[in-house]
């Protein structure tokens, strides 16, 4: 059977819906982004720009770092209830009874993850930059505009989120509980941003290839993520709890 | 194949009709130690409603996940719907089967309409609204397409999950314990549907407990405990199992019992099963009957009743299952 973008589509869809009447979900997309904005603007508007340029820099590196544990956070909380939690829910096994084939599956749940973290995480960036130009102090906007700020933050965005879904999804599918499932997703997602922490505070020296080299490799760690997931989503052991005899390391049914 | 009744009608699907809808053939399914069934062979015919019975942890669960290609056997092999059960056919087969599991697994926070819509969608369905509507008219749910499948009670949640199932087509239709848990009224809605797609011609694998419910739907049942005890339809099970029986009852105990019946033609043996209740048994209770209405009247006994006692499939099911646990503990 060829990948059907009309069964993606089909469980994009469900999750969005789901995603609008549930409480756990519109808190994780409203509070956390906001929470994570208020941060990043107290840290702003708290610069003082009598500082020397490097000091200012970092400043902003870390304000902004704030904006990046949106991408990350946010799908991870989504993705680490994927699976396990149809599962718990009784929900898993009529889906899994359709036509559908793991790789249409994942997909449609990263995507599902995807979508709304990337309109959160640029909106918010968007309300950051216009705030940022409208009242901070000129030094400090020409900061954000100096140097890889900008780069980073676009380019980091769906690359965190990217990585942060495939662990929340590959985390969820070997899980028994969803909290446990949520816990170690929120860790499994942090690596990455550690990465980028570490350029934004300049202790590696953050630089226009260094940032896009390091954007290479998160890029194909996501798209090759998948494969990893698809590898270990196992219809067998998501039924029954186990993998089937004679067939450990094999799939039992795609 | 036996089958009742005039020849299946197909409803839109293009499976292949010939053959035999299931073929299972020496299955086994372990889970480490624990065998949850163990080589067991039967068909089924296109058009048939089978029933599929055993005690809790027989294994019928686990037979139709894997005929559903859910969980890889762990030997023997299957035909279902045509198609050879393999890991690689389960996209092929899982698209012209539907199962109904045991738990609805409904989106509680989506509506009625929703749910299924999403599940039109996994079957590449062209006309979802005109589907969606249709099987909603089926399982009469029309009026409740809006509502939050939160809402809806427990008999509710199995009609859509029936819906649900209904909505590819499905040449094999799995209903795995549809009834369970729910009052007699829901019950009887959910056993007139299962009426209604067999009368369509809809072949039916149903897995349940309730023998009465086998009896009332099924043209034939398996009796299943973890091996495959018995097979057939439920009257052929009934006289494969139990000699037939007259039962008298009178007013008084009979003075002399053993003068009343020993003498008669027809009358194999005869126990008293209460004061004043006799089990007699007969080969034909048709020749068998008048005939004892005369001795009672002569031996000027006051008849209350005299009947054919029938056994009941639950009575087969009981003493099968009864010997084979004490098989068993041998
Ligand atoms: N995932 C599993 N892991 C281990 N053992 C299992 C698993 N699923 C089922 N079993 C075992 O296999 C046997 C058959 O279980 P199954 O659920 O198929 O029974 P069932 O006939 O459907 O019972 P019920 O009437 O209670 O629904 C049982 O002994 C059960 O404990
Ligand atoms: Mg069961």
């Amino acid at each position: 059977m060829t990948f059907s973008w009309t069964r993606v589509g089909a469980i994009f869809r469900k999750e969005l819906r789901d995603y609008r009447r549930n409480r756990f979900v519109i808190f994780t997309m409203s509070a956390l982004p906001l929470l994570f904005i208020v941060m990043t603007m107290v840290q702003l508007f708290a610069l003082k720009t009598s500082v020397s340029s490097a000091r200012l820099n970092d400043r902003i590196g870390l304000s902004m770092l704030y904006l990046l544990i949106i991408p990350t956070m946010v799908p991870s909380a989504l993705t680490a209830y994927s699976v396990v939690g149809e599962r718990e829910q009784g929900t898993l096994e009529p889906v899994l009874i359709t036509p559908i084939s793991r790789e249409e599956f994942l997909v449609a749940k990263a995507l599902a993850a995807f979508t709304p973290t990337i309109i959160i995480a640029y909106a918010l960036f968007g309300v950051f930059l216009s705030a940022a130009e409208l009242f901070a102090h000129p030094a400090v906007v020409a900061a954000i505009f100096e140097r890889s700020h900008v780069l980073i933050q676009l380019l980091f965005t769906p690359l965190l989120a990217g990585w942060a879904i495939w662990m929340g999804i590959a985390i969820s599918a070997r899980s028994t509980d969803v909290r446990a499932a949520q816990q170690l997703a929120i860790v499994a997602s942090l690596p990455p941003l550690a990465v980028v922490a570490l350029m934004s505070f300049n202790i590696i020296p953050a630089s226009v290839p260094l940032a896009i080299t390091l954007a290479a490799g998160l890029l194909v760690l996501d798209i090759y993520g998948w494969r990893a997931v698809a590898a270990v989503f196992d219809r067998e052991r998501l039924i029954s709890g186990r993998v089937a005899d004679g067939r450990r390391g094999a799939r039992a049914g795609r | 194949m036996t089958r009742r009744g005039a020849a299946p009608v197909s409803w839109g699907t293009d499976a292949p009709r010939s053959g035999s809808a299931l073929v299972v053939d020496h299955l086994t399914k372990r889970f480490g130690e624990r065998v949850a069934y163990q080589d067991v062979s039967f068909e089924v015919g296109y058009g048939e409603v089978f029933g599929f019975l055993g005690p809790n942890g027989a294994g019928k669960t686990t037979m139709v996940r894997t005929l559903g290609t859910l969980l890889a056997p762990t030997s023997g092999s299957a035909t279902v719907a045509g198609i050879a059960l393999s890991a690689e056919a389960g996209p092929q087969i899982r698209a012209r089967i539907s199962i109904m599991p045991e738990s609805p697994g409904l989106y509680l926070r989506l509506t009625v309409a929703e749910n299924l819509e999403c599940f039109a969608g996994l079957y590449e369905l062209g006309d979802v609204g005109e589907r969606v509507a249709a099987v909603l008219e089926a399982v009469n749910l029309t009026d409740r397409a809006n509502d939050l499948c939160r809402t809806l009670s427990k008999g509710l949640r199995q009609r859509v999950a029936l819906a649900r199932a209904l909505l590819n087509d499905p040449t094999v239709l799995f209903l795995d314990e549809p009834t369970s848990g729910l009052d007699p009224v829901a019950t009887r809605d959910v056993h007139d549907l299962i009426t209604a797609l067999r009368d369509r011609g809809v072949t039916i694998f149903l897995t349940t407990h309730r023998l009465e419910e086998a009896e009332r739907l099924c043209h034939r049942v398996a009796i299943l405990n973890t091996s495959l005890l018995l097979i057939g339809r439920p009257d052929e099970l009934r006289e494969r199992l139990f000699t037939r029986a007259v039962q008298v009852r009178t007013r008084a105990p009979l003075a002399d019992p053993r003068a009343v019946f020993e003498g008669l033609d027809h009358v194999e043996g005869w126990e008293q099963s209460a004061s004043g209740t006799y089990e007699l048994h007969v080969s034909d209770p048709d020749a068998a009957a008048p005939e004892v209405a005369r001795a009672l009247v002569a031996a000027g006994a006051d008849v209350l009743s005299l009947v054919e006692s029938r056994h009941s499939l639950e009575d087969v099911y009981l003493e099968l299952v009864d010997e084979d646990v004490e098989v068993r503990r041998r």
